[in-house]
């Protein structure tokens, strides 16, 4: 007991500051980034529905660190991608926090896509014509009619998405790395402190996620049990 | 006040080539389900486009497809009432009424508070739709309807989800609730009571095609096409041969009829409304009249549905009803089902 508290007073919370901060950044990216692909692939024909789906899945099917090896060579600054974002924008991304947060928003984004596609799906289509025939425009009906109506399933997404950005590690190690302070989140700080055979501390960084975790997806089923009244009980 | 629709659209195997003008304010649409009624509606609303053929409402085109002329839904300005009603299940009974308005804040609150208090809905305003009963919900969508004040409205199979005495309460709301409104109103329905009861004109659309039209009460007198008379609810068809002006052989039933009303060149069918037959109980009737060879009864509450075989083997409806039953308690099953001429429908 005394051991544990001696860790908690020494720890180095930097871990949970990165990955929470990645976690809502992708999250938030994800979030309209899922949508707008979800209304897209809702609105398209079934042949291009099944190719943009195909290439907004593959991240979530993939293992991670094939993704991240992909994304490794798109913004390797060796790589015309890569040195293009740096010599015009002075963008790195290899090795910093924003290549945190795109290898967690390219490994979190399918589950926001996916869900908030099939909530949309499940929509009553009459909804929409209604929507039309009372002179609202397209962008106007999705916004107030569809998304609210797919609320539960898009809920559902966020939580999601946010739990797999706050713990992804294959495609983050690659990309960003694990330097601590910078890039080093709590998926990574466990997997090194276990490297190192220090289970307490990886203990209690697992405690913390945990922790996390349980705390999220209280406060969704809180928010949306209360705004979604119209949906019936069983 | 007129509509002229001209469209035509091929859908796999089905074809809808829909022609009608009309100027009357209440117009029906009677069909089977499938029979491309509710895509008609659709194309007038712009939710459906045809593949060619024109619509036009009030002098307004909607749609010209030689001229390139195709108006959203949200420019035609035509209220749709949907079968669920489609209100936005999120929104309030306010913010759905408000859904469509445009304007400032303040003339907004004001139709919304004219249509609450116009369609009996205070205190309702922030309930949601699911909270509501079927009644409040067709006044709540009716009322999101009549606050843009559309030039038009379409009622597509209002009442076909509920239940009978519901449907009854809804129609005469419905009615009601329609009285005032100065515009054209077309109902589709695959239910030959509601259509009467609603329509001026009729239209019955058969396989994507109309197959009767004209004033209400007439077509049911006089359907013309077998499909007709088959959806304005005529139960008894018999392939007929024309003998003369005024002589007609029922081939199926085995009866020769004989009218004073010129049978028309074009008949092939000869249709009788299960509740015309009259019943004979006296012998004589031989080859006017139908030998009573009971099939089968069927019992309903306000009515006897009898099943008659006739000598080629095909099954003749007589629907009696209760005021009449005691007729058949007293004098037992009659010989003979006689034919009242003037109800003799010739068919194409």
């Amino acid at each position: 007991m005394e051991e544990i508290v001696k860790i908690l007073e020494e720890l180095d919370w930097s871990p949970l500051f990165i990955s929470l901060k990645t976690g809502i950044a992708a999250t938030f990216i994800s979030f309209f980034l899922g949508i707008f692909a979800a209304r897209k692939a809702v609105k398209a024909s079934p042949r291009k529905k099944a190719v943009i789906d195909g290439i907004l899945t593959l991240p979530m099917v993939l293992p991670p660190t094939a993704a991240g090896f992909f994304l490794l060579l798109l913004f390797s600054r060796r790589r015309p991608f890569g040195s293009f974002l740096f010599e015009q924008f002075d963008l790195k991304v290899v090795q910093t926090w924003l290549g945190c947060v795109i290898a967690a928003t390219v490994i979190a984004f399918p589950l926001m896509y996916r869900n908030a596609r099939a909530a949309m799906e499940q929509i009553d289509m009459n909804l929409v014509y209604a929507g039309r025939t009372l002179g609202m425009s397209d962008l106007r009906i999705f916004w107030t009619v569809i998304v609210p109506t797919a609320g539960p399933g898009i809920a559902s997404g966020t939580v999601l998405t946010f739990a797999r950005a706050l713990g992804e590690y294959g495609a983050t190690s690659m990309l960003a790395g694990n330097i601590p302070g910078r890039t080093g989140t709590i998926s990574q700080k466990i997997a090194m402190v276990i490297q190192d055979g220090d289970y307490l501390t990886a203990g209690i960084w697992v405690g913390i996620v945990m922790i996390i975790a349980f705390l999220i997806i209280f406060l969704m089923n809180l928010i949306s049990g209360k705004k979604m009244k119209h949906i019936g009980r069983w | 006040m007129a509509v002229n629709v001209d469209i035509q659209k091929q859908l796999g195997d089905f074809r809808l080539d829909i022609r009608f003008k009309s100027s009357a304010r209440r117009i029906g649409i009677l069909g089977a389900s499938g029979s491309g009624k509710s895509m008609t509606l659709k194309s007038i609303a712009g939710i459906e486009q045809p593949d060619r053929g024109i619509i036009e409402a009030d002098g307004r085109i909607f749609y010209d497809r030689e001229r390139r002329i195709s108006l959203k839904p949200q420019e035609r300005n035509v209220g749709y009432l949907f079968q669920n009603y489609a209100l936005f299940p999120t929104m309030t009974v306010e913010k759905n009424i408000a859904a469509g308005l445009k304007g400032s804040r303040k003339e907004k609150e004001a139709r919304v508070r004219e249509m609450i208090r116009k369609f009996r809905l205070e205190g309702l305003e922030r309930h949601l739709p699911g909270q509501l009963s079927g009644g409040q919900q067709q006044r709540t969508a009716l009322a999101r309807i009549m606050a843009c004040g559309p030039g038009m409205i379409l009622l597509d199979e209002p009442f076909s989800a509920l239940d009978m005495y519901m449907k009854d309460q809804l129609q005469r709301e419905l009615s009601g609730m329609l009285e005032e409104y100065p515009g054209t109103v077309i109902l589709v329905s695959h239910n030959r009571d509601e259509v009467y009861r609603f329509s001026e004109e009729l239209l019955v659309i058969d396989q994507g095609s109309i197959v009767a039209e004209g004033e209400t009460k007439a077509l049911f007198r006089d359907p013309v096409s077998r499909e007709a008379a088959r959806l304005t609810g005529c139960k008894n068809f018999s392939r007929a041969r024309r003998i003369d002006a005024h002589t007609v052989e029922a081939a199926d039933w085995g009866v020769t009829l004989t009218v004073k009303r010129e049978v028309p060149e074009y008949i092939k069918w000869i249709g009788y409304r299960a509740h015309d037959f009259v019943p004979v109980w006296e012998t004589g009737g031989n080859g006017r009249m139908l030998p009573f060879t009971l099939e089968g009864i069927a019992e309903l509450p306000f009515e006897k549905n009898y099943y008659i075989k006739t000598g080629s083997g095909a099954t003749v409806c007589w629907f009696v009803q209760r005021e009449q039953e005691h007729l058949l308690d007293e004098k037992g099953m009659p010989l003979f089902l006689a034919f009242n001429e003037d109800k003799i429908l010739f068919l194409k």
